[in-house]
């Protein structure tokens, strides 16, 4: 049958399950909006910000565990997407951006509207396309996905010209998807499998350190929590790996790194067995690499090569789907009827809980002072019995809410944890709302990141999605500012607004509900009435105060050990 | 250290791209970089010489393979093989050394591929690196007008190819 290219986007996009996409219009693409116009299977959410649309679907695949897409148009509208591209990549989200581009006979040209998306974009995704015969179009775009969803995921952009999308071929669906180069690796080799239980079944100090791959690979954070009370070993977990673990069970330490829990750093830097699983040793994690878990043998799990052994020497690597990899491991010791050394365990826990003494997260709350950010956090998890859907933007807030929201299963969770992106919670959590329509999504955010994509509280309310928006607002960028008074004597240097925004008037102006708390009396009623309003989108402009750090702090390029604690 | 790295790559528009863009991104050196198309006209290969440590070497190949459109990626470096490389030298040449500069050439098995005036000469070379690098040094003192490398291409010895 023939059709236009616009006709097999919509066909290939039906064919992959796909029934949600975030966009924009413009010249390039509009041959696209047409065929889009003329279906019902797909629907699309208009955004605000080409930005927008990409974040919207990194929420969007984040709890539906679907790919995630977006489509915009050639130039500043792809240009506009680069941002929301690498962070996809850098957090390994499967997401696909569709951009339309010139005619072909166009390119090069310094046409209107014309930009080099496949050379900008390259170093932003996993892999990315330009479409230069219609023929090739559908097999493209099966590629895309299968790129996109398989081994470690990651945006993937198909750079489509405006006379590929109006010129007509014949449709034809390829079945299978078989690249030879690209052949990602599910199983661990066994004989690494045999290897590492042995280490782990010997192991005295174990600690399992697990990120983003537990939530990534389907039904692996189920495994994770056997594997652990099989060792009886400590889970902590990475910012991105959040939600992994149960945040009550008792073998979770919480988060190690740069604003970890002291058990947990204390539990790295003091144990003889690593193991790695789905999580790549980033810099935040590590602190400085000679210093990071100095006496341990390090398992590695990872579904990407390239994580291994790339800042920390890895001991015995395994390459493989981490949810596969943890169920070979389950299997084997269950084979050797394997237990750990439990006398050596009871001292190791003991140890721990030594450390866990500190109440590193603790804080004090005075009755009548300014209200702090960590018990707006905690009533918030109570409130909605840590079910919420959470996202954040980037900065203090961001590790607050790490720290203190407690998260009890994976999918639940969205932060721009590698790229660090301002700007990113409201339209993810905009995308995770449209995934989940009956849950409740709470955005935490600050008073600057906030304006960096406030323009999609629009669409937030087009579409009546009634995510609720808690801005800790200390008046400053917090996170610059708290650098700033510990690495630069307290200079200030433009991280303070003179001028923020009404925030209530502003969501109002959006068409949603606004909320203003001042003092500390006044927000258990205001987060009850946010969160029970199911129609319209809500701020809650909550006044912190203003200049609360968030501890425990390890200083960039010290060692885990090496932590200031207030 | 220097390490010599055989790659097959899809035959597709922007791999050299990709390849040297990895290059940049990360940090890593390149030498020399080749690329032509094999017998088989889907696939291309490259020969990259690089530098670095063996950690460095071992995420130079990690990250080749993790780009999509790369088949195989080998280090020859520590088998038993083959390189070579190609220059073509233009030198400055006048009627009274003409003949001391031919004899050189013939001595080091250099092809006179422009002799048409007597000015210049320009010659062509095949060798390991180190070879040419030997030849340029002997031409250096007539003059060397300017001078074009190749870059190493390699191969592993043996009977068994390197293929898809």
């Amino acid at each position: 049958m023939k059709m236009t290219g616009a006709e097999i986007f919509v066909e290939c996009l039906k064919r992959e399950n796909v029934d949600t996409i975030f966009g924009y219009p413009g010249g390039a693409v509009l041959h696209i909006y047409d065929a889009i116009f003329n279906q019902s299977h797909i629907k699309h959410y208009l955004v605000r910000h080409e930005q927008g649309a990409l974040h919207a679907a990194n929420g969007y695949a984040r709890v539906s565990g679907k790919c995630g897409v977006a489509l915009v148009t050639s130039g500043p509208g792809a240009t506009n997407a680069v941002t929301g591209l690498a962070d996809s990549l850098a957090d390994s989200v499967p997401t696909v951006c569709f951009s339309g581009q010139v005619p072909s006979t166009l390119i090069g040209n310094d046409a209107f509207q014309e930009a080099d998306v496949v050379g900008i974009t390259r170093s932003a995704t996993k892999h990315n396309f330009l479409v230069k015969r219609v023929e090739d179009l559908a097999l493209i775009i099966r590629q895309a996905f299968h790129i996109a969803t398989t081994g470690r995921p990651g945006p993937v952009l198909v750079d489509i010209p405006k006379d590929i999308s109006g010129e007509e071929c014949e449709f034809v669906w390829p079945e299978k998807v078989n690249m030879r180069s690209y052949q990602p690796v599910t199983h661990g080799h066994p004989g690494q499998i045999k290897r590492a239980v042995r280490s782990m079944l010997t192991a005295k100090r174990p600690v399992l350190y697990t990120g983003g791959g537990v939530i990534n690979s389907h039904g692996a954070a189920a495994l994770l929590r056997e594997l652990s009370h099989t060792l009886n070993a400590p889970v902590t977990n990475t910012l991105m790996g959040l939600g992994g673990m149960p945040h009550d069970d008792g073998h979770f330490v919480g988060m190690l790194g740069m604003h970890g829990t002291f058990e947990a750093n204390m539990a790295v830097s003091h144990c003889d067995l690593l193991i790695a699983v789905g999580a790549r040793f980033d810099d935040r994690v590590t602190g400085r690499l000679d210093a990071f878990a100095p006496d341990a043998q390090v398992i590695h799990i990872d579904v990407d090569p390239s994580s291994i052994s790339k800042n920390i020497h890895a001991h015995l690597p395994i390459v493989g789907d981490v949810g596969v990899v943890l169920r070979q491991l389950l299997e084997e010791i269950a084979r050797r009827n394997g237990t750990p050394d439990a006398e050596a365990l009871k001292l190791w826990w003991e140890q721990i809980n030594e450390w866990r003494k500190k109440d590193s997260l603790g804080f004090d709350q005075p009755k009548d002072g300014p209200i702090k950010p960590q018990t707006v956090i905690r009533a918030v998890h109570e409130k909605t019995k840590g079910n919420a859907i959470v996202a954040t933007d980037v900065g203090q807030h961001q590790m607050w809410v790490a720290q203190h929201y407690g998260f009890n299963r994976p999918h639940r969770w969205l932060t721009s944890g590698g790229l660090g992106t301002m700007g990113y919670g409201l339209p993810a959590g905009i995308g995770a709302q449209v995934a989940r329509p009956d849950d409740k999504v709470v955005i935490f955010s600050g008073d600057s990141s906030i304006q960096m994509c406030s323009q999609e509280f629009s669409t937030a309310f087009q579409y009546n999605l009634p995510v609720v928006v808690v801005i800790l607002n200390n008046g400053y960028m917090g996170m610059v500012r708290q650098w700033q008074e510990m690495f630069y004597e307290s200079r200030y240097s433009h991280s303070y607004f003179d001028s923020l925004p009404d925030f209530v008037k502003l969501a109002e102006a959006y068409g949603g509900v606004g909320i203003r708390v001042d003092r500390l009396d006044e927000l258990d009623a205001a987060l009850d009435r946010a969160l029970n309003i199911d129609e319209h989108f809500v701020i809650v402009d909550v006044a912190i105060s203003k200049e609360e750090n968030v501890f425990p702090m390890v200083p960039a390029g010290a060692a885990l050990n090496e932590m200031v604690l207030s | 250290m220097r390490h010599t790295i055989t790659i097959l790559v899809e035959n597709e528009f922007g791999v050299l791209t990709r390849v040297a863009g990895l290059f940049s991104a990360r940090g890593y050196n390149i030498e020399s970089l080749n690329v032509a198309p094999t017998m088989d006209e889907t696939v291309s290969r490259m020969t990259l010489v690089t530098s670095g440590d063996e950690r460095v070497i071992e995420q130079i190949k990690k990250q080749l393979n993790k780009l999509i459109p790369v088949i195989k990626v080998e280090d020859i470096s520590h088998l038993v093989h083959i390189e070579r490389e190609m220059l073509l030298v233009k030198v400055a040449s006048n009627p009274d050394n003409r003949l001391e500069l031919v004899r050189l050439a013939d001595k080091a098995r250099a092809k006179v591929v422009d002799s048409v005036y007597i000015h210049y000469l320009t010659l062509e070379l095949t060798g390991a690196a180190g070879k040419l690098d030997d030849f340029i040094a002997q031409l250096e003192p007539f003059g060397i007008i300017e001078i074009t490398r190749t870059g190493s291409v390699g191969m592993r010895r043996g009977a068994e190819g390197f293929v898809v």
